[in-house]
């Protein structure tokens, strides 16, 4: 589960690299790097280990969320006070909707390329721009990275505990850096549709 | 003080409980949580009620038996005290104080306050041990322990088995006590030898008996009474990779 979500995490950035690319007035780059992404025989490797990654950590996700629900099958009359992290307490809620983004997110470019839903594969760039052109689009678009931020948030920092990495000075670095990365890297993509959407 | 109790009363493990309010007069500030429950019990009793049954024993904070759920926090809103050594000082006149056994499924009601925590006793049964005899204490130089780890080992054996981390953690997770249990013995010469075997059977015992999985809410940190760290977990879950 934590080993599955590093790996997303660090796939993260890379899509976002990719991304600013949909800035250029120049259709080509991102077309380009969209094609490079399909067709390099690393990166295809790369690309199933990353589907694996997303079904191991959905399926983990739900089976390890079901258990802690049968855990408790009465509830408390008051509901538990503990100051605790307040991202912590909705992460299968963050998730699921990260998981209707990226079933969304499938339908217009993934499976687009795999033939299953019709379309031109060859030019993402004009797909993108068109889709960031609809408002409602948008506002879906923002909300889930919003959430994915907040779903990144604790999920940096539980994935390290979670693999046993927890020390007196390393983990508060850990945490800025989780504070830093569940900002930055929705903040960018929210950048790059709000640019298309508003200014171009 | 004069506060309003919500109790759950409940008369055995099939039964189906429910909230009692009792109005508790002249409570003083200087009694504990429990002797203040002792003076409502003395009162049910005088007026041929069946008292409010809950576990107690040491009433010193050393037990563990004491747990229960008040106001939303295992053991009241104190930090780091049981219980037994909540004083009423802590609570305002005309307080309602809600008062609700351990919730978990590995610890089925038995009456009122009093919760079945045998679980917690089979975790320790599975491996919480050293099964050799040890004999009489070493000549002290013959085992050299730094003292960082002897400290650390310490701090995780001062563990009462309380279990208001399960109480506290939102998925019922009995992680903060294993992982006090594996670190008391991971972190000492005598305890290596078996910890492959040891953090296997416990952790298969603790999946087996129903308790949730820990996603690091750090709840249980915050509410156990002895301030057993998170630290802990982490080194439970090096130690589980570490044997397989």
């Amino acid at each position: 589960m934590a080993l599955a979500g590093l790996f997303l995490i660090l796939f993260l950035p890379v899509h976002l690299v990719i991304n600013f690319m949909l800035l250029k007035s120049d259709p080509l780059p991102f077309n380009k790097a969209a094609q490079f992404m399909a067709s390099f025989p690393l990166i295809r490797i790369i690309e199933i280990v990353l589907i694996s990654a997303i079904l191991i950590h959905i399926f983990y996700g739900i089976y390890i969320q079901l258990v802690n629900w049968r855990a408790r099958p009465v509830k408390y009359a008051v509901q538990i006070r503990t100051k605790t992290s307040f991202f912590s307490k909705f992460m299968i809620w963050t998730g699921a909707t990260v998981f209707i983004f990226l079933v969304i997110h499938f339908f217009n470019f993934y499976f687009m390329r795999l033939g299953l839903v019709q379309g031109n594969p060859e030019d993402f760039y004009s797909v993108a721009h068109s889709l960031f052109k609809i408002p409602a689009y948008n506002y879906i678009y923002l909300l889930c990275f919003i959430l994915l931020g907040l779903h990144l948030y604790h999920a940096i920092i539980s994935a390290f505990q979670t693999i046993g990495l927890n020390h007196r000075l390393w983990t508060p670095v850990v945490k800025a850096f989780a504070w830093i990365y569940a900002i930055i890297i929705p903040a960018g993509f929210a950048v790059i549709s709000i640019t298309i959407w508003q200014f171009r | 003080m004069n506060l309003t109790l919500k109790i759950w009363r409940q008369k055995d493990t099939k039964s189906k409980g429910k909230f009692v309010t009792y109005k508790m007069p002249d409570v003083s500030p200087e009694m504990s949580f429990l002797e203040m429950l002792d003076a409502l019990n003395h009162k049910l009793i005088g007026s041929g009620d069946d008292p409010v049954a809950f576990e107690h024993d040491c009433r010193e904070g050393i037990c563990g038996s004491c747990g229960m759920y008040i106001n939303g926090h295992p053991h009241g809103p104190v930090p780091a005290v049981t219980t037994c050594l909540l004083s009423m000082r802590h609570f305002s006149d005309g307080d309602t104080i809600t008062v609700e056994p351990w919730r978990a499924k590995p610890f089925p009601v038995i009456k009122d306050l009093i919760v079945d925590r045998s679980a917690m006793d089979q975790i320790q049964i599975a491996g919480g041990f050293i099964s050799v005899n040890t004999g009489a204490a070493p000549e002290a130089n013959s085992i050299l322990v730094p003292k960082k780890n002897s400290e650390e080992a310490f701090d995780s054996a001062v563990c009462i088995g309380c279990g208001a981390c399960v109480a506290a953690c939102k998925n019922a997770s009995a992680m903060l006590f294993v992982s006090a249990r594996i670190s008391q013995y991971a972190l000492l010469p005598q305890g290596k030898v078996e910890a492959r075997e040891r953090v296997r059977a416990m952790v298969a015992k603790m999946d087996e008996l129903g308790f949730g999985n820990c996603s690091n809410t750090g709840a249980c940190e915050a509410e156990c009474p002895k301030q057993i760290r998170l630290v802990n977990i982490a080194r439970l879950n090096r130690e589980y990779y570490k044997a397989y």
